[in-house]
């Protein structure tokens, strides 16, 4: 036993004079990656999971498009609806929609557009190809089916 | 004056680290981390209403055909199955399978790594090259199709392209899908992997009815 009391006679102080160093690293980290979302999302959003992932790299290209079930049911009803800027549109608006987007981007970007769509997983292939058709009229035809990733397990 | 300077002119520093871990957890909450991530895909062109669009003269073992019905059940190439475990192996081998090549499917034969001519069965049921015209994967849905069945299958279409693509220029699909192309080294390697052997997914138009 004595042999232990000898050990714990060193100083087991941690220094602690770096903490708050450490701490504003990690708040900057955060600081710098958030992005402070400025819309409300209206319709659910589950996002399905997928594995083979790729990224854009110019983040000004994109557009996103909500697409589930709106979360006020009792307002908009069951069915899936989809949400552009933060209200809720027809199928056909789409084209406007994308118009709309193409603009606020310069001339030369314009047929670079990206869209990205952001659906719940339980919608139903309808919409969706509802929602192509009308991005295929607007000449919008880049189109990324947002996903997170999935570890494979094979 | 001189009383006051001899005093410590130190400011307090050690509330400081509270007042970050506040900040941090203000910013830890309202982050979310952005998740520009996503399958891509290049839409077909629009179709213009007064020209039919155009006969594909494809014969049937150039497609390979995955159908998704309203129950979420997977038809593939007219058999039915509960999973679809392996799919990517089979597209894969449906790629390659250099059934009846020509001369430029011959070329490009003999410039694939060995790895990958080791697939060719040169089934004559299946493609018959994997150039534009001879492969393509087809994809056919019902408007009651879940949208994340739909997904999956893209998922492995698109994972057996990104591994032939990958194994051409001596990567792994992963490697290659990670390739950005923003530097001429990326782009060469993005462009020799993918060089006459063009991602040929096509994507129906869903079924109305039930079935």
């Amino acid at each position: 036993m004595s042999k232990f009391k000898k050990k714990t006679k060193a100083e087991t102080n941690i220094p602690t004079s770096a903490l708050p160093d450490i701490i504003f690293m990690l708040l900057f980290f955060f600081m710098v990656t958030t992005v402070l979302r400025e819309q409300e999302i209206l319709v659910e959003q589950k996002i399905p999971q997928a594995t083979q992932l790729q990224k854009i790299q110019k983040k000004t290209l994109i557009s996103y498009l909500y697409v589930g079930q709106p979360k006020n049911t009792s307002l908009y009803g069951t069915e899936p609806r989809i949400q552009a800027n933060d209200v809720l549109i027809n199928t056909s608006d789409i084209v406007l929609w994308v118009n709309q987007q193409k603009d606020a981007l310069s001339e030369a970007e314009r047929d670079q557009i990206w869209i990205s769509l952001k659906a719940d997983r339980d919608v139903k292939m309808g919409p969706i190809s509802d929602i192509q058709f009308e991005l295929r009229e607007a000449d919008a035809r880049k189109l990324m089916y947002a996903s997170v990733g999935k570890v494979e397990n094979n | 004056m001189g009383k006051r300077g001899r005093m410590s002119q130190e400011v307090n520093a050690g509330s400081m680290a509270d007042i970050a871990f506040l900040l941090l957890i203000f910013f830890l909450v309202t982050t979310t981390i952005a998740s520009d991530k996503g399958i891509m895909n290049i839409l077909p062109p629009k179709q213009d209403p007064n020209e039919p669009p155009p006969e594909v003269d494809l014969n049937e073992r150039n497609i390979f055909k995955i159908s998704i019905n309203l129950n979420d059940q997977y038809f593939i190439e007219d058999e039915v199955r509960q999973n679809i475990d392996g799919l990517s192996d089979e597209v894969k081998r449906f790629i390659l399978n250099f059934g009846n090549p020509d001369e430029d499917a011959v070329a490009l034969f003999n410039s694939l790594p060995p790895s990958l001519r080791g697939m060719a069965e040169q089934s004559p049921e299946s493609s018959d090259h994997p150039m534009s015209g001879g492969a393509v994967i087809s994809i056919k849905t019902n408007r009651g199709t879940s949208y994340e069945k739909y997904l999956e299958v893209l998922d492995l279409v698109k994972k057996a392209y990104f591994e032939i693509y990958g194994e051409r220029v001596g990567l792994s699909g992963e490697e290659y899908r990670a390739l950005t192309g923003q530097s001429a080294a990326e782009k060469e390697l993005m462009d020799r992997g993918k060089e006459n052997i063009p991602m040929a997914i096509s994507i129906a138009e869903p079924d109305k009815i039930g079935n």
